[in-house]
């Protein structure tokens, strides 16, 4: 077993609970800390006796980390019921980042769907950070309804900050004054200048195929535009192959990779 | 509502690379408004005689749900247009419009435009491929939205 095969220990410090389903875990570490984190990377998270899952950091401080996780099975369901004091394995960071840096200089452009948010908070982050670096900044954020928001919180804030927030539900909704619709609408709204920006995406397949074909609608280069990938990662380390997606193997060329590499492989039935 | 200072009606996404000569024609039976939150545009079943492009500001479309009021259906922006039914019988709305936030908008004489587009079938044909694109696009987006595509697990685990 190698050594990037062996989780760290960290303890579970806070429990932020974010819908009914959806929690953020801050954890620090008890043993060698994972190497540092850059926006958009993931670590396999290890509940002891039960197993191990892929996922997204969704905050990065020095030496700790913040990680969102859905229930969607065993593991994620074990990890939602954590609390503080609880130890999980965590190792990695694996796969590919944002590359945030890289946007200097232009607008940088966050749709995210549902819990395709969490990995995207550290690109706001960073590029809120350093705004001066960055021309406007934009979050549009669609969920499934109101109370599927996750980082709500935080939405006020990153307003306060400089960015252009729009956020979007699906149903038909009463006491809900945001926009009512799907996140790619709100792309033909936003204010950004697509001959210089850069797209950040994350959700559901199916909600970044859309947002991409009208990010390009709006002028925006398929090089300009990344997704983060999402398929059933298991080693980490591009051994054991579960996450291949035609040429790519996703926890290592991904999960973040440009909608010019991603679109040919998304429209294969069969990947 | 008020008459406010209008932006050229060329600028608008809905209407950007019109031929000139067209522009100049509906720009004589356009009006540009600005109106308060809150204001209704127009009411489900009422005559639809007029159309808005939205220059800023927050549209909302709803429904009367009966024993749960006006229920907003989808919400308009930013470079959308509202309203399709003036364009094709029985020229009655089926949803309502309110205005979310204070809003900006060309507003269009939807008989006029009509009577307009019976007149010359360049124009006619156009703006029909337009308004037809608009509808396409909204149709695109429900089908998404009825998929539930936020509910659907990802990866195990």
């Amino acid at each position: 077993m190698t050594k990037s095969m062996v989780p760290s220990r960290y303890r579970v410090t806070a429990r932020h609970p974010e819908t009914r389903d959806t929690v953020t875990l801050a954890m620090e570490p008890m043993d060698e800390p994972i190497g540092t984190c850059q926006p958009g990377q993931f670590t396999m998270l290890y509940v002891f006796g039960v197993g191990e899952v892929p996922i997204s950091v969704s905050g990065i401080g020095t030496g700790t980390l913040a990680q969102t996780v859905r229930v969607v099975g065993a593991v994620t369901r074990a990890l939602h019921a954590a609390g503080p004091g609880q130890v999980i394995g965590v190792r990695g960071p694996y796969g590919t980042d944002w590359g945030v840096q890289s946007a200097t200089g232009r607008d940088v452009v966050v749709v995210a769907g549902g819990i395709g948010l969490a990995p995207l908070r550290p690109v706001l982050h960073a590029a809120l950070a350093a705004q001066e670096s960055y021309g406007r900044i934009v979050l549009l954020a669609g969920a499934r309804s109101a109370a599927d928001l996750i980082f709500v919180r935080e939405f006020d804030v990153w307003r306060r900050r400089g960015a252009d927030v729009d956020i979007a539900i699906d149903p038909p909704a009463r006491g809900w004054h945001g926009h009512v619709g799907f996140v790619s609408q709100l792309i033909d709204r936003a204010v950004f200048d697509p001959a210089n920006a850069t797209a950040f995406v994350c959700g559901p397949e199916i909600m970044m195929r859309v947002s991409a074909k009208a990010l390009i609608e709006r002028g925006i280069a398929a090089r300009d535009i990344r997704l983060s990938l999402e398929r059933d990662m298991r080693c980490g380390v591009a051994t054991c192959g579960h996450c291949q997606l035609g040429p790519l193997l996703v926890c290592r060329d991904g999960p973040i990779v440009t909608y010019e590499l991603a679109a040919p492989l998304l429209a294969v039935k069969e990947l | 509502m008020s008459t406010a200072n209008s932006p050229p009606l060329t600028q608008h996404p809905f209407l950007r690379g019109m031929a000139e000569e067209h522009i100049a024609r509906l720009n004589q039976v356009t009006r540009y408004i600005a109106v308060p939150a809150k204001y209704r545009l127009f009411d489900e079943g009422g005559t639809a005689d007029r159309c808005w492009l939205i220059e800023a500001g927050q549209v909302a479309l709803d429904l009367h749900v009966p024993g749960d009021g006006p229920v907003i259906i989808e919400t308009l922006g930013r470079g959308d247009v509202v309203g399709w039914s003036w364009l094709f019988p029985p020229f009655e709305w089926l949803l309502g419009g309110v205005t979310m936030q204070p809003t900006q908008a060309f507003e269009l004489d939807g008989r006029a435009v009509r009577a307009m587009c019976e007149a010359d079938s360049v124009l006619g044909h156009e703006l029909t491929r337009r308004m037809v694109t608009v509808v396409v696009r909204r149709l695109q987006a429900t089908r998404i939205r009825l998929l539930d595509v936020y509910g659907r697990p990802g990866a195990p685990g």
